[in-house]
């Protein structure tokens, strides 16, 4: 035993166990929002049974099957529920039933004892709608204008094509009102914008007025040819709609303008549920979000968290490298220097919401409203940079990052060896020419390592970013085909934010759900993707400058 | 250790025999640089002290010495590296070409173009073969791709690298051996066409084969240029310098011609470093 203590194997056992212990929770985890997050968008099979709980009217289920729990007999019973005596556990079901504007209620919990048996219908169908979530029923017929088209079984078949045409309809719609009619409203502000420009620098000649109106009455022609093209389509699309058949028998009406798709999963194959899935699953990444968020896709917040940590990187990394190279190179040292990097160090242990409110009162309400005086004064009262965006929530960030750039490129620069430097010295280089020709590409690598721990962190973080400029939901894009293209004084969505709000910030919690670990999963996604990208540039740098450099 | 030190003295005896002109009669047009009671404090420790010596022009001179003896301190004040050192003070003068070269404004960057210096570690830059050498002209400015071919060719093939690497002039130096490395930075030194080469120990981290090659290019540089030598290794000093200083603890104790160093030393303390009862 003394000898196996001396030997040091204990200490090897003790090291190994922690690392197992951290892999473990680590792929743990990422297996959890695998799992649940992949899992989200299978076409589940859809039941119909009765449940009949002693004592209460029967209730007809038409649904999938969301989750199993074991209960307790105990427990149910002291809920009230009519449990006998000798059962000692329970099973009871989640169950997804949709229909939220016919019933008020899409989920319920089930104890399994009191559900009838359970068929499996073959013409139950799903239909994912625009608004009130999914609806369960069985098709009954198919109307156009009122009046019926086919009831037959070639009733699905029929829906389907006029499904697809309504949906062209609808993105027809969308690309009119998000397209052409954004541009025109972003022009006829930007004559506003210019009138008032004009008003304040007192150039209103006659001349100018009347070439403001031309523009005006420009836009205003062209946006009445577009409002005509939409109501037409509005009308268009409006033709069409299924009855459907609920699980109490009743009927219900919805118009094929506001179902965005529909299955009927009991008939579909393997592979077709697997072509649904993708095709979910693909409709999640770039879709926009509807219904507070809890349904449709998450492209805004992608596409916010990408840009706003780009904008941040392109903020830190000049300004920790350069500060970490005075620091390093120039600045003597000696007690001012010891603080100043102690602050810096300490810096990145600042707690991230304090940032937050920094980045608002200092950025946003004080650098911003400067700005708008000075740039924007045409604007106010409304302000354009003084209001939290992109812009407050990139340096917001990159201040919060700083420190780990700092100390990573100063890290580099220490371990460049010092007969590098004295040999370009002695060739007759000043410092600064050592500086950039020789120290700093050899510290490339370095700076890239910081980069790399700032985009971990940054893309990481929410609480800083709820104060200065994220948002639930964004109307626009940061970046569009209206000048000057990037946006950054425009609010983002982003996916940790969104994880909050859909999770805990829904009224249909059950719903949204799945939806927030798959969007976990999309985070986790992203953040390696942008660290793989950086390490690999990094990679290429050490490739290229290897040898003594690290 | 007593056979190996009469090998040096024979060898150096047959190596010098030709060379007749004796360190103290020197002409003045022929001195490349003087050092008048030259003092280096690091801190409070005195590191050199009261060093007169003057360098021949055109013509090896080596300086051994136990570890610590300050002969890289020396060296390293010809190219003033040591203003590098924070706590490091320098009294007394070193002349070049009877200017000197610790004046108040002179061009420190200027003093180092005309005093080269190779170290012990070969140290080529994160660049390719062909920027290396020609890193000292692009620091001048000069971006004619001309002319920064012909130095560069000129350099390799003076410290004859040529041949080795003229298909890879593109690649990083990094892939080079050790000695390649250390000759190629003697080209980098050379290709800026100083009047001082300063060697600091440049064959200690190289194998004897690529040592000789260096020792065979020390002798063919000294052609055109001054060169001085810092060396642990006694044989190297016998077989490359034409003149040797032995310097302990700070003090320059004898600076002759390598032949009356290594032969009839003047110094007794000489004698016991040179026959290994130093210490």
């Amino acid at each position: 035993m003394k000898a196996w203590w001396k030997s040091g194997a204990p200490w090897i056992w003790l090291n190994g166990g922690a690392v197992t212990i951290s892999m473990i929770m680590v792929f743990g985890l990422i297996l959890l929002i695998l799992v649940r997050g992949f899992g989200a968008f299978w076409p589940h099979a859809v039941f119909q049974t009765t449940y009949v709980q002693p004592g209460t009217d029967p209730v007809p289920i038409l649904g999938e099957l969301r989750r199993s729990q074991v209960f307790t007999a105990e427990a149910m019973r002291d809920a009230g529920l009519p449990i006998p005596q000798e059962q000692a556990l329970v099973t009871r079901h989640l169950i997804k039933m949709g229909n939220r504007d016919v019933t008020g209620r899409d989920f319920g919990f089930f104890v399994a004892d009191f559900l009838d048996e359970w068929v499996y219908p073959e013409e139950a169908a799903v239909l994912e709608r625009r608004e009130w979530g999914d609806f369960y029923g069985t098709p009954v017929r198919l109307l156009e204008r009122g009046n019926p088209v086919v009831t037959d079984k070639a009733l699905w078949p029929e829906f389907k094509v006029r499904l697809k045409r309504s949906n062209q309809l609808y993105d027809e719609i969308r690309s009119i009102e998000r397209g052409a009619i954004g541009r025109i409203n972003f022009a006829i502000e930007r004559v506003r914008l210019d009138r008032r420009r004009a008003v304040l620098r007192d150039t209103l000649t006659p001349e100018v007025e009347a070439e403001l109106a031309q523009r005006r009455a420009r836009l205003d022609a062209d946006y009445a040819v577009l409002e005509a093209r939409l109501n037409e389509l509005y009308a268009d699309a409006g033709r069409d709609s299924i009855v459907m058949q609920v699980a109490d028998g009743s009927e219900v009406t919805i118009r094929l303008a506001d179902i965005v798709k529909a299955w009927q999963p009991n008939t579909m194959s393997v592979f077709s549920k697997l072509g649904f899935y993708l095709g979910d699953i693909k409709d999640f990444i770039f879709g926009y979000p509807r219904e507070a968020n809890t349904e449709g896709g998450i492209f805004p917040a992608i596409f916010g968290t990408v840009v706003m940590v780009l904008v941040m990187s392109i903020i830190v990394t000049p300004f920790g490298i350069l500060a970490a190279i005075y620091l390093r190179e120039y600045a003597k040292q000696g007690p001012l220097l010891k603080t100043v990097r102690i602050s810096v160090y300490n810096l990145a242990g600042v707690p991230s919401i304090v940032f937050g409110v920094f980045g608002l009162g200092f950025f946003v309400y004080f650098v911003g409203s400067s700005i708008d005086q000075v740039f924007y004064p045409e604007a106010l009262p409304a302000p354009t940079f003084g209001t939290p965006g992109l812009f407050w929530a990139s340096l917001t960030l990159a201040l919060l990052t700083l420190p780990v750039v700092i100390v990573s490129t100063e890290e580099g620069l220490a371990r460049i060896p010092s007969t590098i430097r004295e040999g370009s010295l002695a060739l007759g280089a000043t410092k600064g020419e050592t500086l950039w020709k020789v120290v700093v590409p050899l510290a490339t690598p370095a700076m890239m390592t910081g980069l790399i721990l700032a985009i971990a962190r940054a893309a990481g973080e929410v609480a800083p970013l709820m104060l200065v400029g994220v948002v639930k939901l964004a109307p626009t894009l940061p970046i569009d085909g209206n000048f000057p293209f990037i946006h950054l004084e425009r609010k983002i969505m982003h996916l940790g934010f969104h994880i909050y709000d859909v999770g805990f910030q829904s009224p249909h919690a059950e719903a949204a759900e799945q939806l927030v670990y798959a969007t976990a999963l999309v985070l986790v996604v992203l953040i390696v993707a942008l660290n793989l990208s950086a390490i690999t540039i990094r990679n290429h740098l050490r490739e290229k400058y290897r040898a003594e450099s690290d | 250790m007593r056979e190996s030190q009469s090998t040096v003295t024979s060898m150096a005896a047959s190596l010098f025999a030709e060379n007749t002109r004796s360190v103290r009669a020197i002409s003045d047009e022929d001195i490349a640089i003087t050092v008048e009671d030259l003092n280096l404090f690091y801190g409070d420790t005195q590191a050199l002290k009261s060093i007169n010596m003057t360098i021949p022009a055109g013509r090896v001179t080596a300086f051994i010495g136990p570890s610590g003896c300050g002969k890289s301190t020396l060296l390293r004040c010809f190219n003033r590296m040591n203003d590098l050192v924070d706590a490091c003070r320098i009294t007394g003068r070193i002349n070049l070409h009877g200017e000197d070269i610790y004046a108040r404004g002179t061009d420190v960057a200027e003093l180092r173009r005309r005093i080269g210096m190779v170290f012990q570690k070969p140290n080529p830059f994160p660049k390719t073969v062909y920027e290396n050498v020609a890193y000292g002209l692009r620091l001048q400015g000069v971006s004619d791709r001309r002319v920064l071919d012909e130095v560069v060719e000129r350099s390799l093939k003076s410290v004859a690298l040529w041949n080795e690497v003229k298909d890879r002039l593109n690649s990083n130096a990094f892939g080079l051996s050790g000695g390649q490395q250390q000759r190629l930075v003697i080209a980098r030194a050379i290709a800026i066409e100083p009047e001082v080469i300063l060697l600091d120990e440049p064959t200690s981290a190289l194998d004897p084969i690529s040592t000789a090659k260096i020792e065979e290019l020390v002798s063919e540089l000294k052609e055109k240029y001054t060169i001085m030598i810092v060396t642990h290794n006694m044989q190297q000093a016998a077989r490359v310098s034409d003149y040797t200083a032995y310097m302990y603890l700070g003090k320059l104790i004898e600076f002759d011609d390598t032949i009356n160093v290594f032969t009839n030393p003047s110094e007794k303390a000489t004698e016991d470093y040179i026959t290994g009862r130093h210490g």
